[in-house]
């Protein structure tokens, strides 16, 4: 690429499909939606100690004003139903974090009659965050990875298929 | 060491002999279980001993601490706690009721707290409290079918189109060589 | 105003909300501010844990315990833990209900933390919440030393406790109370007796001491009604006889009695309670094994049996029927949040929406304990 940083003192030369997404990765804005005890989690991973402010993650009451659903708890069928309002109510583009084992594949409730055995029967999920809570730690690398997953993302091309991960 | 105190077990008793004396024919039975034993009364009269029992200074039970359903297979029995702050003693009451059509009246005009914990019993097992307030479903949606506790309930395969079944990915090597 | 026409409002506080109390949802009868009635609706985290039970035997239920009531896991444990013991007969070892006692007041001052952070939170100050969460990250490394979990520690097994305090466990743990206690004085500066915090908090949701027996409140909320009612006090049960401590009761000083201040500061002094037991049981702990030997398939005698412990929310009873086989036939548990949501529905007449927030964070419902 002869024209990437040939003026590096002044001038700044990148795709654009990685300024944008470069900008959109450092301003994720998560929705509270913890369900279950991986809600507690979500909390600690939103404290002082593993901070996720620090990538420009700020926690949101309402689906319309973010576009990161983590989904971190166990759903049960009574709940999907709201669930995929929700995720419905969240303007594109959108992603959503599956966290813990019980969203991811019902976890150690697989048994119960009254659990949906995994949030990706209802939505689509990018990355799913294993643990029974997963700690901290393991829910920031998640968010990272789905930072991953942004820059891989083109906004120039008109053809179907690349874009947004909305739907 | 999960010890009541010493002679829990001895009021127990004495608080059914006393029950059992003033309705002499509505207590069908006075089990002698080492643990916690417990009075079986006819399902048409626990209003009258549970508002006796409350109402009586002697033993003065101010609080319904547990009220649950347990199924066995010939029968669906409810099991009331009963607790007093004032002399710190307990008794357990039951009522074993017909699996076809169980029901027995409500005691939410003795103790408020039953209003809850019978909705939960007839969301779970389906027994009647007659004259409840508010008998609806609590812990299931509305629309869900059949009464989960029971020992006979079959899990439906899907609700409003999820599927309530999730196949294991881990692939079974024995499985593979037939 | 008498053209004004004004009509009732129905809203959703949907089982989605800001509130960090879990899935609840109330249905909100409103004139304007003002409720008619809130009708909670609840069932949203209802895992079948009870129906579990049967499938996965005695031993295997440990770990779902945890998640009654994922906030004070400890609690659970010990609940389970002593049910199946009275069913089977089973005597705990001196130094495993002294490990038992440490564990679950850990968990306790943990548990009240979070409570007091998120009330704070929900009335909209966030200072508090992250103070509280630095102090139960401390607890979250001491016992994720202990039992290798921060969260569903499933530590306790039928007969005693999984593991011995690790060597150097006990200076740490002694450290850090040296360092809790002065901070718990910091909470009151700081929240406690502020102005705006005492303003919304005092006479809303008052109950009395009739009402809080009669619908069966347990814990913080029935003593700050003025019942002075511990099970650990009043049925004892484990080490508790050996130690002394105090049982906090509302008092009605800032406002009324019963009202949501003395809710929050039954909690407050409660933490500094817990802070004493612990040092006094750090430095009591006998020596020995923390296990007694119980069988792996593990079969009861049937019977039934009842046991009261006294959790963060409150007096959780454990309710297991054995049929003689390694799976228990029944098991219920009745715990503090499912008693007080049952009072809401009366409190809420006459309270503001925001009131209702409040109330529940005093409260403090938790939804699994609720649906299990």
């Amino acid at each position: 690429m002869p024209l990437l940083n040939t003026l590096p003192d002044y001038v700044l030369t990148t795709k654009t499909d990685e300024l944008i997404n470069w900008m959109r990765k450092s301003s994720i804005w998560y929705m509270l939606f913890g369900l279950a005890c991986c809600a507690i989690e979500l909390m600690h991973t939103g404290g002082p100690r593993a901070d996720l402010d620090r990538f420009g993650a700020a926690p949101r009451a309402s689906a319309r004003q973010s576009d990161l659903m983590i989904v971190a708890g166990t759903l049960t069928l009574k709940m999907a139903l709201r669930t995929r309002l929700l995720f419905d109510q969240m303007p594109d583009p959108k992603y959503a974090i599956s966290m813990g084992s019980c969203a991811s594949c019902g976890g150690l409730f697989q048994l119960a009659y009254s659990v949906c055995d995994g949030v990706d029967k209802i939505l689509p999920v990018d990355v799913y965050v294993p643990g029974c809570p997963p700690r901290p730690e393991a829910l920031t690398e998640g968010l990272l990875k789905l930072q991953e997953k942004m820059m891989t993302e083109r906004w120039l091309s008109k053809e179907p298929g690349n874009g947004s991960v909305a739907a | 060491m999960a010890r009541w105190p010493p002679d829990a077990r001895v009021d127990a008793l004495s608080i059914y002999a006393k029950a059992a004396d003033r309705f002499a024919g509505k207590v069908l039975e006075v089990s002698d279980a080492k643990l916690d034993p417990w009075m079986v009364v006819e399902p048409a009269a626990i209003v009258e001993v549970c508002g006796f029992l409350k109402d009586d200074p002697a033993t003065a039970m101010d609080c319904l601490s547990n009220q649950s359903g347990v199924d066995y297979r010939d029968r669906i029995e409810v099991v009331y706690h009963l607790f007093s702050y004032r002399h710190r003693h307990s008794a357990i009451l039951k009522v074993k009721l017909p699996r076809d059509n169980p029901s027995v009246p409500t005691l939410e005009e003795l103790w408020k707290s039953a209003n809850w914990m019978e909705r939960e019993i007839f969301d779970l097992l389906g027994v009647n409290f007659e004259h409840h307030s508010d008998l609806r479903r609590l812990l299931m949606p509305e629309d869900w079918p059949g009464y989960p506790l029971r020992k006979d309930f079959v899990e439906p395969l899907e609700y409003h189109g999820i599927s309530t079944t999730r196949e294991s990915p881990i692939i079974r090597l024995d499985a593979k060589k037939k | 105003m008498s053209t004004l026409k004004t009509e009732e409002m129905t809203l959703n506080m949907g089982p989605q909300h800001p509130s960090t109390h879990g899935v609840l949802r109330f249905v909100i009868k409103a004139d304007g501010e003002v409720m008619r009635e809130a009708i909670p609706d609840v069932g949203y985290l209802h895992r079948s844990i009870e129906k579990i039970a049967e499938k996965v035997g005695y031993h295997g239920f440990m770990p779902y315990t945890d998640r009654v009531d994922y906030v004070c896991a400890m609690f659970t444990n010990q609940g389970w833990g002593m049910a199946s013991e009275k069913l089977g007969g089973i005597e705990v070892p001196r130094r495993g209900e002294y490990c038992r006692v440490i564990a679950a007041e850990f968990n306790r001052i943990a548990s009240h933390l979070l409570s007091v952070g998120t009330m704070a939170m929900d009335i909209g100050a966030n200072t508090p919440f992250t103070h509280a969460i630095r102090e139960r990250e401390m607890i979250n490394d001491l016992i994720e030393e202990l039992c290798g979990a921060r969260l569903t520690f499933n530590y306790m097994r039928i007969g005693g406790v999984g593991w011995d305090l690790p060597p150097g466990w006990r200076e740490k743990a002694l450290a850090y109370l040296d360092h809790l206690d002065p901070i718990l004085d910091e909470y009151n500066s700081l929240i406690s007796f502020n102005k705006i915090y005492i303003e919304r908090l005092i006479h809303v949701g008052v109950i009395s001491a009739e009402d809080a027996i009669n619908y069966n409140l347990v814990g913080p909320n029935l003593r700050a009604s003025g019942v002075k009612w511990d099970i650990r006090r009043d049925i004892p049960y484990s080490v508790y006889p050996e130690l002394d401590f105090e049982v906090p009761v509302g008092s009605g000083e800032f406002g009324t009695l019963g009202d949501s201040m003395d809710r929050y500061m039954v909690r407050i002094r409660e933490m500094k309670e817990s802070v004493k037991i612990l040092c006094q049981a750090l430095k009591q702990i006998p020596d020995g094994a923390v296990l007694a030997k119980v069988p792996r398939n593990f079969r009861p005698p049937a019977g039934e049996c009842q046991v009261r412990v006294e959790s963060a929310r409150g007096d959780m009873g454990w309710y297991a029927v054995s049929d003689g086989t390694g799976y228990p036939w029944r098991v219920h548990v009745r715990t503090g949040s499912f008693a007080a949501m049952g009072i809401v529905q009366k409190l809420s007449r006459g309270l503001m929406i925001a009131d209702l927030v409040a109330l529940i964070a005093s409260l403090d419902v938790i939804a699994p304990e609720i649906d299990r």
